[in-house]
């Protein structure tokens, strides 16, 4: 149990998906521009990868290796299409906010990254811990990027008004994603730079790929740049 | 013909793929560092985005709709997809070895750039014909085209500039790439 509980503080802090690991960043920028739609894009990817990741890991054994990536691809698209038909019957709100980023939760690079890297080397219960805490995570950091802009850029917080305040909507168009995350590195760096260490290396230091920092394409991309 | 040029320059200006609707998020911040690879990106999602549309439009509308089978529309999406991005790899290093020179080590990126998929799902869901689709997937992927090689020319400029610390790196590009999205929110009222 408290390898579970390990797996579950890895995810939501140590490992954070976001805020430390800077993965998939398309769907943190498009759908924060309110709580309710970061907290609900951030549930539905939860749901997606604490499933993928358990039946990636029961079937870890049968999975030929050569073609692991279009088998996890298929059983991650499979979750994403019963979230969508879910979603559409029970909460349309939410399915119209989200919109085309529901089905876009398939490219995401938390949860093939996660597939690879844990659930298929990993027993089951482990996996789903592995799930829950990065899922945990992930919608934890998307509440708050989409709090703080709702806050920042609606004068709002869950649609209720915030007295005295207007709002600057910049924040909530998109301009003001960039402009927020922008700030969150910049804070995360000033941090780890007191502290005496380097900044981190992101995304737009040179790893390329949406699935995760993959060393081959890595090496690849520095041969053509030197 | 109006309206099929009025589709792609408002799916390349207005709603530009990366800069209003944050598709292709992490070539656009990784393959920026200079214009020249940043170009190639640009025409290899072009020539990406064009061949899978047709390609999903196709499947989607004489293949999934008759056998009702819509619903399978994600999973058969990525599939192919992927194996047309291989497949692109295949007949390119074989046939066409200049362009694979030039194009070849960005298309392994492409499978997992969502700007492909979410073309071939908003064509669907829009429910665009043929051509439209075609503009629409033209006008979205020239639009990350512009979008990534402007960003390459503002990072090549500003590469020696005095930038504070905590800023370097990451949070500069993001920090362009929000007032490169100021600036298109001017073409708003093009179409």
């Amino acid at each position: 149990m408290n390898s579970c509980l390990k797996q579950l503080y890895n995810g939501i802090i140590k490992e954070n998906p976001t805020f430390v690991l800077i993965l998939g960043m398309c769907p943190t920028l498009a759908v924060t521009s309110s709580l309710f739609n970061g907290a609900g894009m951030g549930l539905s990817t939860m749901v997606v990868l604490v499933m993928s990741n358990m039946v990636i890991s029961l079937l870890r054994k049968i999975i030929p290796n050569g073609v692991r990536v279009p088998a996890f691809i298929v059983i991650v698209a499979s979750f994403v299409t019963i979230l969508q038909f879910l979603l559409q019957a029970y909460m349309p709100a939410l399915n119209d906010a989200l919109g085309i980023y529901i089905p876009l939760i398939v490219v995401n690079c938390i949860i093939l990254g996660r597939a690879e890297s844990f659930a298929s080397k990993n027993p089951v219960l482990p996996s789903i811990f592995d799930g829950l805490g990065m899922g945990l995570g992930f919608t934890l950091a998307l509440s708050i990027l989409g709090a703080f802009r709702e806050i920042i850029g609606a004068g709002t917080i869950l649609g209720i008004n915030i007295p005295g305040w207007d709002g600057i909507t910049i924040f909530v168009m998109a301009p003001g994603a960039f402009f927020v995350l922008a700030a969150l590195v910049a804070t995360q760096n000033y941090i780890r730079l007191s502290a005496g260490k380097k900044p981190r290396k992101t995304c737009a230091d040179g790893c390329t790929g949406c699935s995760g920092c993959d060393t081959s394409i890595n090496n690849e991309n520095a041969k053509e740049e030197n | 013909m109006t309206a099929l040029i009025l589709t792609a320059l408002g799916t390349a200006l207005v709603n530009n793929v990366v800069l209003s609707q944050f598709l292709g998020l992490c070539p656009f911040l990784g393959v920026s560092k200079k214009t020249n690879t940043a170009a190639g990106m640009g025409a290899a999602v072009i020539f990406v985005i064009m061949i899978s549309s047709t390609v999903t439009y196709g499947i989607y509308y004489k293949i999934l709709v008759p056998l009702d089978l819509e619903y399978l529309q994600t999973i058969v999406f990525i599939l192919v997809i992927a194996a047309l991005v291989q497949l692109v790899e295949m007949i390119l290093k074989k046939y066409i070895p200049p362009l694979y020179k030039a194009l070849g080590v960005y298309l392994p990126l492409i499978t997992t750039n969502c700007a492909v998929l979410g073309v071939a799902i908003s064509n669907i869901d829009n429910g665009y014909n043929f051509a439209t689709s075609l503009a629409s997937a033209f006008g979205t992927a020239f639009g990350f085209l512009i979008a990534i090689v402007i960003l390459a020319g503002i990072r090549e400029k500003s590469e020696g500039n005095d930038i504070p610390k905590p800023f370097r790196g990451t949070p500069m590009t993001l920090i362009a790439s929000g007032l490169m999205a100021i600036a298109f929110t001017g073409f708003t009222g093009l179409i």
